[in-house]
């Protein structure tokens, strides 16, 4: 496969903005994207005129079966009071804010628009998890769905080829969780921002107020075993492997490259995007990867020129633990069947060579699916500007970062690099 | 048989009536199931159907604890958890459906590779009736 893709002249990210990713009961839609539009302007270093955009493309999956309402484009316009100016919603699953991220570097790079507000936007958490599982499911494979199967079902399922092809086990799973957790704790927008010992201790704690038997797991992977702290969800997937339920926005502010000073000394610039799409899982030539973002790697990489070692640090799409494995093999940055082993040998950690994952990840930063793609450019942002706090990653010169987010059971994949001048 | 198109709802009700059929390229030999009415790699439109042994061997699965509705209306929850596979039929190509006679609550027991038959599962009654696909170990 070649591919030669050309932007017909550069974007920049100039802000980026996130609310607090979790389970809230008094906070809806509007309120989410309205506490990330709030923050993304207050990032922009020269400030922005928010009558200056001109146009916003929209992420979201969920709110015409969740919460009834669809053609969220215009309702988020009259939020943040871009109308008349257009608003487009974009849905690729839990994908779907990376292709709004994508369509606004498309529409400024075509030269038609200057500024593009993109986003995404997600409130899932006022329904039960069996309506949740259901309607997540709607972004499966119609034959997936009808054999039983549920999103963790799927990735469950590849783990289980996985772990036959290279001789993985459970307990490789266990160490991505680990990670995410740790990272979490340093990172106050995350749904979990606490490590799994932290969780431990909590339940110890618990026991003794409790009167109760004191649990005696020796370490985290002992507590994560142990059948009533992580039960089975769709096995070898437990509670501990899964992203949790979310309700989130995000959103990230792009201009042409030309403008990015006015806005910022410090603009991050968009140097390669990519996009695929994949078979349901009975069609896939192999269980153990996903081809739509091999497909997507290629063309990020290509465009931008770079290779999957020059990227310094990632955010990947983590809705399970087997798939943060299996993307860190897609991507390029480790063989196929040795993601497993980088991640136990700490590769991947905050301060190792190839840290994934700084904010926690999907499992624990959260996943309000429609918000995730652009949630992760805000990490991605942070971090590259040196503006990730406690979980700032310790690498010199840090100035190449990405994120992928995968769709569905692996249907729509994507891969940003940014980097920083 | 020739007449029906070559979709889903053929699918199903070759199902129904206890067929794993799938569609085949007179022009280039490829074989898809569920069928396709388009030929993916000659782009060919004459499909054939083609029945399907029913022997395959289990490629991946998994032991499903929270299910959706229609499964828990079956009786399956938390503590009965179900199984879901790929199964990679002798024919060379792969399908998903559920796995019967394996114990969903001892994953451990269950092998990739086990050598399985196809079973059809048949549900409801008149308009509301819907057949799965299923297999069991041979």
């Amino acid at each position: 496969m070649r591919v030669r893709r050309k932007l017909g002249r550069g974007v920049a990210v100039v802000g980026a903005g996130m609310s607090k990713f979790g389970m809230f009961k008094d906070a809806d839609s509007k309120y989410l994207f309205a506490e990330a539009f709030n923050e993304m302007l207050s990032t922009v270093d020269k400030e922005i005129d928010p009558g200056d955009i001109d146009a916003l493309y929209l992420g979201n999956f969920t709110n015409d079966f969740f919460i009834h309402q669809g053609h969220w484009g215009p309702i988020i316009s009259d939020l943040i009071g871009l109308t008349p100016k257009p608003a487009t919603r974009t849905e690729g699953a839990c994908a779907s804010s990376a292709l709004a991220f994508r369509e606004g570097v498309f529409a400024i790079a075509s030269g038609f628009y200057d500024v593009v507000l993109v986003g995404g936007v997600e409130d899932m958490s006022k329904r039960s998890t069996e309506e949740v599982t259901q309607g997540l499911a709607m972004a499966a494979s119609p034959y997936e769905v009808k054999a039983g199967f549920t999103f963790p079902g799927v990735f469950g399922a590849m783990a289980t080829a996985y772990f036959a092809k290279y001789g993985a086990s459970r307990e490789h799973l266990m160490n991505v969780t680990i990670k995410s957790h740790n990272n979490a704790r340093l990172n106050p927008k995350a749904q979990f921002n606490v490590s799994i010992r932290d969780i431990m201790n909590q339940r110890i704690e618990r026991a003794k107020n409790k009167g109760e038997p004191i649990p005696a797991w020796r370490d985290e992977k002992e507590f994560l075993r142990d059948p009533r702290a992580n039960p089975v969800v769709a096995w070898p997937m437990h509670l501990y492997d899964c992203c949790p339920i979310s309700d989130g926005a995000s959103c990230v502010l792009l201009v042409a490259e030309k403008i990015a000073k006015n806005f910022t000394d410090n603009p991050l610039y968009v140097v390669g995007i990519g996009q695929g799409s994949g078979k349901g899982l009975h069609a896939k030539e192999d269980l153990t990867y996903f081809e739509a973002t091999r497909y997507a790697a290629q063309e990020a990489y290509e465009l931008s020129g770079l290779k999957p070692e020059d990227v310094q640090i990632a955010e990947v799409h983590d809705c399970f633990s087997i798939a943060e494995i299996i993307h860190l093999e897609d991507l390029g940055f480790f063989e196929p069947g040795e993601g497993y082993k980088a991640v136990e040998e700490g590769l991947t950690r905050l301060d190792g060579p190839k840290p994934i994952n700084t904010s926690g990840g999907l499992k624990c930063k959260g996943h309000p699916v429609g918000a995730t793609g652009t949630g992760q450019l805000v990490e991605i942002w942070k971090q590259l500007r040196g503006e990730a706090g406690e979980r700032q990653v310790p690498i010199k010169d840090l100035r190449i970062g990405a994120a992928q987010s995968l769709g569905g059971t692996g249907g729509t994949c994507t891969l940003t690099i940014l980097e920083r001048r | 048989m020739e007449g029906r198109p070559f979709n889903d709802i053929s699918y199903e009700r070759f199902l129904s009536e206890g067929k794993l059929m799938g569609s085949r390229c007179p022009k280039c030999g490829v074989l898809f199931v569920p069928p396709r009415s388009i030929c993916i790699k000659c782009y060919g439109t004459e499909m054939e159907w083609v029945e399907m042994k029913g022997k395959g061997k289990l490629a991946a699965f998994t032991c499903i604890a929270i299910g959706p509705p229609f499964m828990i209306k079956e009786g399956y929850d938390r503590k009965h958890p179900y199984v879901s596979g790929v199964v990679e039929l002798e024919e060379g190509v792969r399908v998903v459906a559920r796995i019967e006679g394996v114990d969903g609550s001892k994953p451990e027991t269950i092998k990739i590779g086990t050598p399985l038959q196809v079973e059809f599962l048949h549900r409801g009654e008149g308009e509301n009736s819907t057949t799965f696909l299923a297999f069991r170990p041979s």
